[in-house]
This record gives structure tokens, sequence and C-alpha cells, in this order.
């Protein structure tokens, strides 16, 4: 296994490199360092002079992939892809361009308040489409299967946009339940993480339980399932030790591939409810043309999603003794 | 479900003298060499003290001393180091002298930076990433210190602008005015670019810039240079020396860029672990004003304190007029400030931001469009007042225009829309007419703004209200109703016709086309571009509209590459001169990369205005002031656009508002009564659990069908 994982890894080098290659290709073509000292340095007295300057001190000015002044290993050292991607190689992230921030320190202290919703809502939200899904199995060819149904699929049409601010306004407002938006740390934070886990929980239950239903009835049509029920067991025995164990692939697909996202937040959830996470943070920096923060996060999201394939693969190994690792 | 609310603060908050509003955005700067904007003024403004301030009561606004005996008066030498009258023509003034006495006794806040040990060694200088390993802000440091303000602290300030590490936006303005700085600057330059040419050197092929100035900052010994236009006189007295008459000058003595630096505070920041843990002079300032920062998360909420270390300052004891009647003086003299906290909490969205305002969960808000209808309703005398609902809640609605004008422009280096000739001119005033700003001002701002008459809005000197302040090119006076009227599209169709357009064709019969360059994006966007459109398309012109990104919008302008523009402009100081300048041919976008994106230029109006800005407020620079309207009345590069009003309300727990757009400091003079928030609070936010129950019932009873089913499979299998 632990060759395995190596092997993973070592095939994960040139994806990384390549990303990093490619959103520097991006940026600077789409946007170049003028571009962005415009922006960042703001409309007032901007000068040609303070845009050189700027480029300087936050080493734009060098050429972008060769240094063609230079001579031996700094021709390649000294360009921007090599000063400012190596260092992500050992996850130093550097300072932000548009404030200075030391990016890696931000992205840990954001990372916490985008899990406080991101963990619980997942979980729970994976929780009660499974258990949704099993009981409208369950009741294949009911009504109450029907309605299941009939339910998802409007639960999933709907906007998440429609959720948040039907959530705040109903349940914020009106019955004035809870805050409708901000945050806090520690114990203090659970009164503000409970809409926003509801919300969560509700936008994305719908399309979980109508995938999840699939995935059992296909399950529960298989010989197995039959020579199970043929032996006298219970459906609740049949379902939950048989069918939901076979199940578990398409399951895991879904849901380890997700897990490393968690960090990464939810965009709408932490502007609407306040929450200090990653989720604007990568937005916030696209608009305002801080490539050091755009880098950053293009990087960490290769990385996390390089790491959720590799659990993914691993995960099959437990769930079904077929898959081993070659 | 029993312990629900929607109170969003803790417990121990209840009726403490907190003052609690938002900000939608991080700030970018809090260090005052820096910060330019209204977001981040709003928090140094409480922080830094510079040498003056705007009275927070008096209208038009006037400067007074914060921590310095008085408004400096300037000295003006010849070449011969002779003294000159006050009035002295600007040709002959050689050097402009400004002398600032500061205040003994007033002490800094606590900071660590200032913390000492038995023999006077700072404590904090020389960390190792390990001495900071629990310190995540500044209130993590165990020790701090304080001491008097000197005058080489403001010095400081001023030395740190010419800082290339610092990048303070009004460097390149300052440059132009201050003995010496520009020179010092260009030394500073060169100290930084060998700093980093020696460490090249050692590190060879691997030196990395970022990283390197990341794990150990450059600090620029700012001591090794002379600035001799600013220069000690005492511990408490220090001299900015200006290379011309400027009198504009004592305006920047108000703004955060001229405020006190203490060096000890500097170079703590300096220090590469504390960088490493955002821990910078950008994020947590250290001033003399009445507030110091507790808390800086500009992710959740930034929370200001009261400086226990905060000198002798009382209430103003006059106003204008209507202030005494308005209980605006009711505090007059008292020990300032009157709030002991100040809570920033991040709202990004607008809706929960208006919603928790009205729940009484903020003190203050904005209306935002979708906000509007529900705050505020227009009288028959077109007067904006409150709701009833609002009047209910005992909600005030305070209103004040901006010092700020939003325009539409025409390049005048291009040749179908620019140039001077009475064809050109009479084009441009088509436009201007058909540009119906009343019409805009309804639509896209909810009557939130004055239709402008010039650059120049109301309570800048030079504004001119009633019939003499028209432009006579667009409107009329109506003495009847005794207010403008716009001339018709039939005047502006005629002077189409007189420019050489008749129906919006030029003499070939071919349709005038004029591209429209802006950057604008949202959800108005589109709607304000057809406006356009549907205007320009009254005089049988059409608008060719070019939306392009920020940056692309930039360099049209920079080029001059473009036909009409909108923009806008937020004054420094109120002074016209920070206005017109926007108009003057030195300051052309294409020539000098200044601020006048028209690329106006008229030998007149930049004769008029060289005269102008070296003038005081007198009956003498009005009739210049006028003068210069009037010749850009005529030759009109702008469409005037209007003036935004703002509009703020506020509950009425909060007292001694007077709306002040200068002022950045205004927080020290509010007052809060936190019994009546806590008892309206309560009033208005009790929780109700009857739908949650009712939702329980429902699903208690959805689910009996479920259960019999499963009894009744179960009884199948048994039998």
């Amino acid at each position: 296994m632990l060759t395995y994982i190596i092997r993973r890894i070592l095939y994960a080098i040139p994806i990384v490199i390549g990303v990093n290659l490619l959103t520097a290709l991006l940026f600077f073509y789409v946007n170049t360092p003028d571009d962005m000292a415009r922006k960042i340095l703001g409309e007032k007295n901007v000068t040609p002079a303070a845009i050189e300057n700027w480029k300087r001190d936050h080493g734009y000015s060098l050429p972008s992939f060769i240094n063609g002044k230079e001579r031996g290993a700094a021709r390649l050292t000294q360009t921007i892809f090599f000063q400012k991607s190596v260092p992500l190689l050992w996850l130093d992230f550097g300072r932000s361009d548009r404030n200075n921030i030391d990016i890696g320190s931000e992205i840990r202290s954001r990372m916490w308040a985008s899990l406080a919703i991101s963990l619980p809502t997942f979980t729970l939200g994976v929780f009660l489409e499974i258990v949704f899904a099993m009981a409208l199995a369950y009741f294949r060819g009911t009504y109450l299967d029907l309605w299941g149904v009939v339910l998802g699929v409007v639960m999933m049409s709907v906007s998440a946009l429609f959720y948040i601010i039907g959530g705040q306004y109903l349940l914020g407002k009106e019955l004035k339940l809870f805050p409708i938006s901000g945050y806090d740390h520690g114990i203090y934070s659970m009164k503000f993480l409970v809409l926003p886990v509801v919300i969560g929980v509700l936008s994305s239950v719908g399309v979980g339980i109508r995938f999840y239903r699939t995935v059992f009835l296909e399950e529960t049509g298989k010989d197995y399932i039959r020579t199970a029920r043929a032996k006298g067991l219970s459906e609740g025995a049949v379902l939950f030790k048989h069918a939901l164990k076979n199940a578990m692939i398409p399951i895991l697909t879904n849901v380890v591939v997700s897990i490393p996202f968690l960090f990464y937040g939810s965009l709408l959830m932490e502007t609407f409810f306040a929450i200090p996470g990653l989720g604007s943070f990568t937005i916030d920096a696209i608009q305002s043309q801080d490539f050091a923060i755009v880098r950053s996060m293009v990087y960490l999201g290769s990385l996390l999603y390089i790491a959720g394939l590799i659990l993914t693969d691993i995960s099959y190994t437990l769930v079904d003794p077929r898959v081993r690792f070659e | 479900m029993a312990g629900c609310t929607n109170d969003p603060y803790r417990s121990s908050e209840k009726g403490a003298n907190v003052f609690y509003t938002t900000f939608n955005e991080p700030p970018k700067h809090l260090d005052p060499a820096r910060a330019y904007s209204s977001d981040e003024y709003d928090l140094i403004g409480q922080i830094y003290e510079p040498p003056l301030q705007y009275h927070y009561l008096a209208r038009p606004y006037e400067l007074e001393p914060r921590n310095t005996g008085r408004v400096p008066e300037p000295l003006y030498y010849d070449k011969e180091m002779r003294a000159l009258d006050h009035d002295a023509p600007a040709q002959r003034v050689w050097r402009a002298v400004y002398e600032i006495k500061v205040n003994k006794g007033v002490m800094y806040q606590p900071h660590p930076a200032f913390a000492t040990d038995a023999f006077g060694k700072a404590l904090y200088l020389g960390l190792k990433p390990q001495d900071v390993k629990d310190v995540h802000e500044i209130k993590d440091f165990r020790a701090t210190g304080a001491r008097e303000l000197k005058a080489d602290d403001y010095i400081y300030g001023i030395m740190r602008l010419a800082d290339p590490q610092i990048e303070s936006p009004v460097l390149s303005i300052l440059e132009k005015y201050i003995l010496g700085l520009k020179e010092f600057s260009d030394l500073l330059r060169i100290d930084l670019e060998e700093a980093r040419a020696r460490r090249r050197a050692v590190r060879g092929a691997s030196y990395n810039q970022t990283v390197d100035e990341k794990e150990d900052p450059i600090a620029l010994d700012y001591r090794r240079h002379p600035l001799p236009g600013v220069e000690k006189v005492d511990d408490h007295t220090f001299r900015i020396t200006l290379k011309a008459k400027y009198p504009q000058f004592v305006y920047w003595l108000a703004m955060p860029f001229f405020s006190p630096l203490p060096r000890e505070a500097d170079l703590f920041y300096k220090q590469g672990p504390l960088a490493d843990r955002n821990i910078t002079l950008d994020r947590f300032p250290v001033g003399t004003g009445p507030y110091m920062i507790d808390t800086f998360n500009p992710n959740m909420e930034i929370v200001l304190a009261r400086n226990k270390n905060f000198h002798e300052e009382g209430y103003p004891r006059r106003g204008e007029e209507g202030d005494l009647a308005s209980g605006l003086l009711r505090d007059a003299g008292k020990d300032l400030p009157f709030i002991d906290r100040i809570v920033f909490k991040l709202e990004k969205e607008a809706i929960p931001r208006w919603n928790k305002f009205l729940q009484g969960y903020y003190d203050t808000s904005g209306i935002t469009s979708d906000s509007f209808d529900q705050a505020v309703s227009v009288s028959a005398a077109g007067r904006a007042e409150l709701t009833d609902a609002m009047k209910k809640k005992g909600i005030r609605l305070a209103t004040s225009v901006r010092p700020s004008t939003y325009y539409c422009g025409f390049n005048m280096l291009d040749g179908a829309v620019g140039g001077y000739g009475p064809d050109k001119r009479k084009l441009r005033q088509a436009v201007s007419i058909a540009l119906d700003y009343e019409e805009y001002i309804e639509i896209f701002n909810n009557g939130r703004g004055i239709p402008a008459m010039s650059p120049l809005p109301p309570g800048i000197f030079g504004h001119i209200e009633g019939a003499d302040g028209v432009d006579p090119y667009v409107y009329g006076w109506d003495r009847a109703r005794n207010r403008p009227v716009r001339k018709s599209i039939e005047e502006a169709r005629r002077l189409m016709e007189e420019a050489g357009y008749p129906g919006g064709r030029d003499g070939e019969g071919r349709p005038l086309v004029i591209t429209f360059d802006n950057p604008w994006t949202g959800v108005d966007a589109s709607t304000m571009i057809n406006w356009y459109i549907k205007r320009f398309k009254l005089l049988g012109i059409q608008l060719e509209n070019r939306t392009t990104d920020y940056n692309r919008f930039q360099e049209k302008m920079l080029k001059g590459n473009f036909q009409f523009f909108c923009w806008g402009w937020n004054a420094d100081y109120p002074d016209p001169e920070n206005f017109l300048f926007l108009l003057a041919g030195p300051n052309s976008k294409v020539s000098s990369q200044g601020e006048n994106v028209s690329n106006y230029s008229s030998p007149e109006f930049d004769r008029l205005f060289r005269i102008m800005e070296n003038m005081d407020n007198s009956p003498e620079r009005l009739k210049v002031i006028r003068e210069m309207l009037s010749i850009a009345q005529r030759d009109g590069p702008w469409v005037w656009g209007y003036h935004p009003v703002a509009f703020a309300l506020l509950h009425d727990w909060v007292g001694n508002v007077k709306s002040n757009a200068m002022a950045n400091n205004t927080m020290k003079y509010l007052k809060i009564d936190a019994t009546l928030r806590e008892r309206r609070r309560e009033g208005w936010n009790r929780p109700d659990l009857r739908p949650i129950w009712a939702i329980a019932i429902v699903l208690a009873l959805g689910s009996i069908p479920a259960i019999i089913s499963i009894v009744r499979k179960r009884a199948g299998k048994k039998k």
C-alpha cells in the first residue's frame, strides 16, 4: 500500500507543476503585472513610476520564465515563475500582493471557520441522504417513495441562494430563532452554525437522496439480495447488512473525494453568513487581482484534488476486498 | 429550542457601552502612510491623530488643532529668504514654512513597542520565531509601555511617506511641494536597491527577493539622508517647508498621512517573525487617538477599545445654527470619547446587514436600493422622509451631500467629440442637455443626488446656489418655482443642427457614432448603459457601448483611446482647487498621467487656475472661480452629472450624530443609550417557536403511514 501511495504521489508532481505553469501562463497573458499594479495601487495618483516601483518591490519586474540577462542557473531562478512558484512546493505561500499579508497564516486561520460549517453540513447531509435514500428504497413503489422522489426533485431544483435568503428571512428575521449572520470563536460559534448548517443540508440533500436511492435500488435488484430475502432475512437486515455494504463503492466515490475540499468552504454560505472562511478568499483575490493568493489557492486546490483521489482509492480497498493496490 | 435567540452577541455584552457598526470588505491598509479609502479612514481616524482635524459641528468645514497649539499659518519667503506678506503673489514665494507646535503631555496608547526592561532597553526587539509562537494579536504581548508624543514622531511619519517599500499613494503629490522629499525618496530607493544587491550577492542564483524580505524585512535608516523640508526645532516643535505657495497644504495636515509615528513601533513591526504572523503596522496601528485596536480579524470583526492614555479633549462648545436646538450641544465641554468600544462586523451582503439593523443589532445603517422603499418615502413636496414603519421604530434619517462628483466626459483630443470650435462646443452642449440627470438620479439613485452645474458640490467654496449658479448652456431658470429647468430636447436638436449634425447625421448623411467606454459590471450596469444609449438616440447619435474590464478601461484612458466615458471624484479636502484641478491642462491624463481624464486644455482656464489655487477664500477668489466655471461650462468637456447625497439611518439610542463628510474621526463624539437599546432589542426579538412545533407535528403525523406500513410488512411476514 505504501509503495502504491508513494507512486501516486510521484505521479502527482508533474500534475502539480503543470497546474502551476498553466495558472502562471493564464494569469500573465490575461492579466499583466502592470494591470495588477494598477488595480492594487488604486485609482488616485497612480503614476507610471509608481507602477514600476510596485513591480520591482513585489518581484514582478523579472522576466516571466527565462531571464536572458542572467547566466547559469540564475537564468531560470531569477524569473517570476521560479521565484513565485517554487516555494509553493514546501507550502511557503508567500505574501499577498494586495496587502502583504502572510498567505499561509491566513489560510490556517480561515480554514477552521470553513470546516466549522462544511464538516457538520457534509456529515449530516451524507447521513440524512443515505438514511432517506434507504427509506425510499425500502418503501419503493409506494406513495411514500413517490412523494419522497417528488420532494427530492423539488429540493434539488431550488437555487441555493433561495434557501439562504429564505432561511435567513424565516428563521432569523421572522421567527427570530437564530442570528441572521455572523460568527464567533469556540463555543460561542454554535449559535451561528445552526442556521447555515440547516440551510446547507436542505439545499444539498435533494440531489443526494435521488442519487443514493438509485444506487440502492440497483443493488436491491441484484441476485444476492434476492437470495438473502429468500433466506427469510428481514428487509432491514437485507438493506443494512447486504445492500449498504455493496453500495459503498459509489457512495465512497462520491463522499471521499469531497472530503479534502471541505477545507475550501463555500463561497455563498460564507458570504451571506459573514463566516470568515476560505470560501470567499479566492474570489476576493481574483477580483482584486492578487495573483499571489490565486496561485496559492489553485496550487492548494490541485493538492487537495490529488489527495481526494488517493483517499478514494484507499477507501475502496477497505470496503471491497476485490480491489487491490497494484 | 428554548434557548434560541437571534442575538449575534455574547451575553456578556448586554447593556455594554459599545457601538456596533459594519464594514463590507476587509480594509487593505491601516498604515497611515498607505491608507487612502474611506473604510480605512473609518478605522485609523479613531486611532491616529494628525496635527489638525475638522470641527465636528461647524459649517462650512473648518480646521482646528488636534494635538497642536493652533492651525499653522504659513510664513512666506522670497529667493533671498526675506519674509513676504501673507497675500504675496505665488510667483514671488520661494519657500512657505509651516511651524507646528506639539502639545506637551500627550501620551501614546499602551503598546509592546514601547515596553522596556529595567535598563530602558526595548523588550521586544530582536524577536525569534519561538518568542512569538503564542502571539496572534498585539494584545497577546504581556508587557506594554507608552511614551510622550514628540515632534520627532511627526517627522518620522513624513519620512516614511518617502520609503519606497511603503508605496504611499500621495508621495508623487507631496514630492512636488515638500522641499527635498523627492531627493530623499530617491536616496531611499537607492539604499533599498543596494541592500537588495548585497543580499543577492550573498545568496547567488538562489536569491528570492520575496522570500528573503519576508524572512528578514529591510529596515531603511531614514537618518542617513537629509530631508530639509521637515526639520525639528525642539522636542515639541517642527517645521515643514514647501517649495511654493500652496494654501491647501493645511488640509493635508488633517489627513492620516501626516500622523505621528513612533520609530520604536516601525522597528518593532519590521521583525520577520511578527510579519510571518501578520502582525504588522498595516494591521495594528499605534496612535495617540481616543481608541486603539483591540481585535483585528478583518475576516470577521475589528474591535476598537478606549485608549486609557487619551489626552484631554472636550466635546465642541459651538456649532452651526440649529445645533443647539437639535440637542447637539447638550454635551458641550464633556470629556471625549463617550463610548467604550467600537465593534465593526464584516457584513458582505446587504440583506443580512439591513435585517440586523432593523433588529437593533447594528446602531446605524446605510440604505441600499433594495431596502430604499422600505425605509424612505418621498413626500408630495419631493422631500425624502422615513416611512411609518421606520418612524415607529424610532429610527432617524441623516442626509448629507458628499464632497464628490460623478460626471461623464468627452475626450477633448478626439477629432469628433473633442476640440474647441463653436461646432464642437454645441455638440457637447446638446449631449449635456439630452443626458437628463434628474431622471438618472430618480431611476438609479432613488433620488439621492443633486444634478451638478459644475464640478463643485454644495458646501465647497465656489459652489453657487440659485439662478446664478446654473449652467446657462444646459439649464434655464424657472422664476415661478424658483428652480432650474433643463433645456428641452428640441433645443438640443437645434444645437446638433448648428454643430453640423442635423438629426444626428453629418453632411454626407452618415450617422454620428460615439463610443462609450466604461468598466461597469453588476446588476444595474446594462440598464444604465441602455439609459445612455436611449438618451443619445434622442439626438440621433448612435452610442456604441465598449464595456471592458477595469484594466483595459484604465489603459484606454491613459492612451486617450476613447470618446465618451463616465468617472467620479471624491475630494481629499474641501477646497475648490481639489475639484477644478480635474480640468487643468497640466494634469491631462494623456500627456502627464494626471487626473484630467478629459484632457481638457484651455489656456485661459489654466491661467485662472494658477491664480485661484494660491488664493485664500475671498470675494476675489470667488470671482476667479466663477470665471473659470463659465469657461468650462461654455467648452463643456464634461456632462456635469450629479453630486451624490448620502442617506444614513440611526436608531434613537445613538446620540450626537451630525453628518460630517470631511472628518474621519467622528466616533469619539457619538453617544449610546445602552439601556434603551437593550429594551428595544428585547421587544423586537422575541423568538417565535410555534411554526417549529407545527412542522414537528406535521412530520410526526406524516410518518404514521410509514410506521403502519412497516408494522403490516412485519405482521405479513410472521403469518
